[in-house]
């Protein structure tokens, strides 16, 4: 069953209340979370969404409204509201909104899915989780726990350009984490990632996890921090693991060219960026290795998809190319603002909220030589590995980020592990320090990108690999 | 009956006969509808509503729990619920930590409900925003005005039955200049305490205030930190200190009846009015005096956390705290007692002490007239600073380890140099790297303000009250700049 048409009289209603464009998309998320400690379920929930949301556009200002209701009736009366919406923005106008041209689409697009995570027995999946935390608890942790999610949307949009596009994403990870508990700290390991990973993928990609085979190692090692050596603090070269630089690349590039960010669409909340769209082109952003690309089509991976929120087909672009800037994450109407000729990057999470400029897959293009080729390379510097804590100005320049682990390297080899090893810097110097660069590249999955007034949560996608900069402060203390 | 108590006493209803008398379910349905007009460049960009009602089944059978959720509510949408419920509870592993369900229990009395903001339309919102954009005087303003309304109905196999409702608004926005940027906001549950034109004109103030702002070397200052910046230390305390399950898992710092804090540093958490009265598990809300005079006295417990701790639920409950924890939501930090014969106090503003539920904050309470980057509740104890910093907000912070809770963060939306109790520079935005409870621990709050202001959080639903805090030091470790 598709809901196009209640999708279209939504759209329909809102022209006949007078908006100038108006789209709607009918969602429909089911949702799978379980959580385990020490061996035992902690909690499980199934939950079902399903609703439409309305964007009306009106003179100059949006109108969005959405209802939990899939009937004609409900849907009229949804794209009615939106355009009311949009009409009292009139007594705070802004200049003239356009929206960049795009071609109508009709099209279905579904993600790769081998193995339906929903159709996974409950009992199979809660094994896993039951197994991989009383693993780590019998190697020694004090505190095991382990998480999978799953999503499962459904979307139906449809605009008054014409504009039919239905797509099915299957997403889900899982991870797990053991502490370790001194007398005045806390130690903790992940794996894989502080979080888990996650991508738009079956269960295939939680059993490639092999998440029990880990438990034991991650136990073992947060002990162990509870005894090692503090990071020193001191300016060194610094490699960081793949998952942290794929953090690096989330906080200090993707969000900071957003372009709602750059135009100051979230200079309250989010805040603003500390590029200048008049250097576009010219501004030197990082070393001659750094290329960014903005691809939602890499298959799999958190941030894919086949169109955006407002129709606009997922395309592959550069956001920076050699160390210079050269694109931004666009919606049709911010990019009409900025004068660029592409969107494609906008969406929402779920049917409640309004599309917004959002992060699809930005990564890091690989380099050519390996993590174990840029530690034999470095006399004298820092490994940290796996995210524990990141924080950046609401420019997205000065960036502080704690990592699980450290270990220090002499002489091209790697020594001791450091406990709390963290690092500081300011976005372009930073990534202008880059100097090696590993081809062992991974889309990273980022699930809880917190965005937007109302909030929204947006999944997106990193492929980054461990990378070697120089100069960078280490060892930040409270 | 309300429609959301009718629709989850039906949901527990159909539990039981599908799943059988010895079933323990409970079952929470809301409805919400929450309306929010932002601006930017100082107009309105994007004016959003929805309204939605959810029903949540928690279900304990043969030992095994499930949950799960709908916001599908026919027939069929809440007969799906329950079989789905049902079929993951008898699949899933044993749950060994299954606290019960809360037993009847009465609601407390809340403080009144207002109507009107319950059914304030778009031209309200946008009218505040026009006079905060007007009262900024061309400053580039940008920001939001939200109104929301909750009405919510719990039922459970026990025979627990309660409903609820409540309204929210909240107004939020900065004003920018020459780089500098200066922030109002409030929190309350009427919309028409909320003064659009207030708001914007302490905003510009501050935003004039912050021009050519000077770099300073890092290190330990002296601190006022303003009700907008207090608010932080408050979120992170309950999400992180007064977690009822990372206390009973050893994470948090807290330790009940220990003088952890300065004696003069009193929070407790007040829900009621604020959000609905009653958790999702049914527990009434009540006011929980997390810490008086210094000394610890509790946390914030679900079922479960509770359970494991040996004590009772304090009615914290929520959809994710089996995961997450249960994380009090509408803190406050009582001021200190006004001077005697003091009378500057604004109708309604909270007085000094122990928190009471009956004091809301006052509107307007702790601003300024629209000169000066300096709070009113901020004024004496920034007069009392001989060489320090005042700061308006803190930023983007995270925690560097729960146990001591060391927190990193920014400075955001106005920091100024104070010498001998006068602003003497603007000061740019700096890093920190600071234990909470540290800075607010024994000896080192120096002073704390007379008046609080309601504020919310910058997601959405959270309310913290504040005043302004003096603290003997802060730990800056680095500039914006490097």
């Amino acid at each position: 069953m598709d809901h196009f048409d209640e999708a279209g009289a939504a759209v329909e209603a809102a022209l006949d209340a007078g908006a100038r464009y108006a789209d709607a998309r009918v969602m429909l998320r089911r949702t799978e979370i379980m959580s385990a400690r020490d061996g035992e379920i902690e909690d499980l929930s199934s939950d079902e969404s399903a609703g439409i949301g309305v964007r009306a556009l009106v003179g100059s200002s949006w109108g969005f409204y959405a209802v939990p209701d899939l009937s004609a009736a409900a849907a009229r009366a949804a794209g009615r509201r939106a355009a009311e919406i949009a009409a009292a923005s009139a007594r705070v106008p802004g200049p003239a909104i356009d929206l960049v041209p795009a071609r109508a689409q009709t099209a279905s697009w579904a993600s790769p899915c081998e193995v339906d995570p929903l159709s996974v027995p409950l009992s199979t999946k809660g094994d896993l989780l039951v197994a991989a935390t009383a693993a780590a608890r019998d190697a020694g942790a004090d505190l095991a726990e382990g998480l999978y999610q799953i999503w499962d949307t459904r979307k139906w949009f449809v605009s008054s350009e014409g504009h039919r596009i239905d797509q099915h994403v299957r997403e889900c990870g899982a991870g797990i984490t053991a502490s370790a508990y001194g007398d005045s700290e806390i130690q903790r390991r992940s794996w894989p990632s502080h979080r888990g990973q996650y991508a738009s993928r079956g269960w295939e990609l939680v059993d490639e996890l092999a998440l029990t085979d880990h438990a034991a190692r991650m136990a073992d090692e947060a002990r162990a921090l509870l005894t090692a050596p503090l990071c020193p603090s001191e300016e060194t070269t610094l490699i960081l693991g793949g998952e942290q630089l794929a953090l690096q690349i989330h906080e200090s590039v993707g969000h900071a060219i957003e372009l709602d960010r750059i135009l100051g669409w979230e200079a309250a909340f989010a805040g603003t960026s500390w590029l200048d769209l008049g250097r576009l082109g010219s501004l030197r952003y990082g070393s001659e290795l750094m290329n960014i690309t903005i691809d939602p089509t890499i298959p799999g991976a958190l941030g894919s998809f086949g169109y955006d929120d407002e129709g606009s087909p997922a395309v592959k672009r550069d956001a920076v190319r050699d160390g210079i800037w050269v694109g931004v994450l666009a919606g049709r109407d911010s990019a009409a603002v900025a004068g660029l000729d592409y969107a494609g990057s906008v969406r929402s999470d779920g049917w409640a909220r309004l599309p917004m400029v959002r992060m699809t897959n930005v990564g890091l293009e690989p380099g050519p030589h390996t993590l174990d080729e840029m530690i034999a390379a470095t006399d004298d510097g820092v490994f940290m590995d796996i995210n524990r804590s990141w924080s950046i100005d609401d420019r997205r320049l000065n960036f502080q980020f704690g990592c699980e682990i450290g270990y220090e390297i002499k002489n091209g080899k790697r020594g001791r592990m450091l406990r709390n090893p963290t690092y500081t810097g300011i976005g372009p110097k930073f990534w202008q320090s880059m100097d090696m660069l590993s081809s062992e590249t991974v889309a990273w999955g980022t699930p809880n990108c917190g965005k937007g007034q109302p909030g929204q949560v947006g999944h997106t996608g990193h492929p980054a690999a461990p990378a070697r900069f120089t100069g960078v402060r280490v060892g930040v203390r409270g | 009956m309300s429609a959301e108590l009718d629709l989850a006493a039906r949901v527990v209803e159909l539990t039981r006969r599908l799943a059988g008398a010895a079933a323990e379910a409970e079952v929470v349905a809301a409805h919400s509808a929450e309306a929010l007009t932002r601006f930017a460049n100082s107009a309105i960009h994007q004016n959003v509503a929805e309204a939605t009602t959810t029903v949540r089944l928690r279900l304990h059978l043969d030992g095994r729990t499930a949950g799960g959720s709908t916001t599908v509510t026919d027939a069929d949408g809440l007969r799906s619920l329950v079989e789905r419920t049902i079929a993951a509870a008898r699949l899933s592993p044993p749950d060994t930590a299954w606290p019960g369900l809360t037993p009847p229990t009465p609601l407390l009395a809340a403080p009144g409900f207002d109507e009107a903001t319950a059914a304030a339309g778009p031209e309200e919102r946008a009218t505040r925003v026009r006079e905060f954009v007007r009262a900024a005087g061309g400053l580039e303003t940008a920001g939001y005005c939200r109104t929301a309304y909750a009405s919510g109905g719990f039922a459970n196999t026990l025979g627990q039955a309660v409903k609820g409702r409540s309204a929210d608004a909240a107004m939020d926005g900065i004003a920018r200049l020459a780089g500098a940027d200066g922030v109002a906001r409030r929190a309350g549950g009427r919309l028409t305490d909320l003064d659009g034109a207030e708001l914007g004109a302490i905003a510009a103030a501050k935003a004039r205030a912050g021009a050519q702002p000077i770099e300073l070397p890092p290190g330990r200052y002296e601190v006022v930190l303003e009700p907008t910046a207090v608010a932080d230390l408050l979120d992170n305390l309950a999400g992180f200190g007064f977690n009822g399950k990372a206390f009973a898992q050893h994470q948090s710092f807290a330790e009940l009846g220990a003088q952890q804090f300065d004696e003069s540093i009193t929070i407790a958490d007040e829900p009621l009015g604020a959000t609905l009265p009653f958790d999702a598990e049914g527990t009434p809300r009540d006011t929980l005096i997390l810490v008086e005079a210094g000394v610890t006295r509790a946390v914030s417990h679900d079922r479960t956390s509770a359970a494991e701790a040996g004590t009772v639920s304090t009615g914290h409950a929520s959809p994710a705290s089996r995961s997450w924890g249960p994380i009090a939501a509408d803190l406050r930090l009582a001021p200190a007692p006004a001077p005697a014969g003091a009378s500057g106090r604004p109708p309604g503003s909270a007085p000094g002490g122990v928190p009471d539920r009956s004091s809301g904050s006052a509107p307007g309470g702790g601003g300024q007239t629209g000169t000066g980057p300096v709070a009113a509740t901020a004024r004496a104890l920034m007069a009392g600073m001989h060489r320090g910093l005042l700061v308006t907000d803190l930023w983007y912070t995270r925690v560097l380890d729960q146990k001591s809770l060391v927190v990193t963060g920014l400075t955001r939306n106005g920091v100024w140099l104070v010498e001998n109790g006068e602003v003497t520079a603007a000061v740019g935005n700096l890093r920190f790297t600071q234990s909470y409870p540290q800075a607010l621990g024994p000896g080192s709050v120096l002073g704390i303000g007379t008046e609080t202001v309601a504020l919310p959080d910058r997601w959405s639903g959270v309310r913290y009250t504040a005043p302004a805090l003096h603290l003997a030091s802060w730990n800056f470790t680095g500039n914006a700049s490097g």
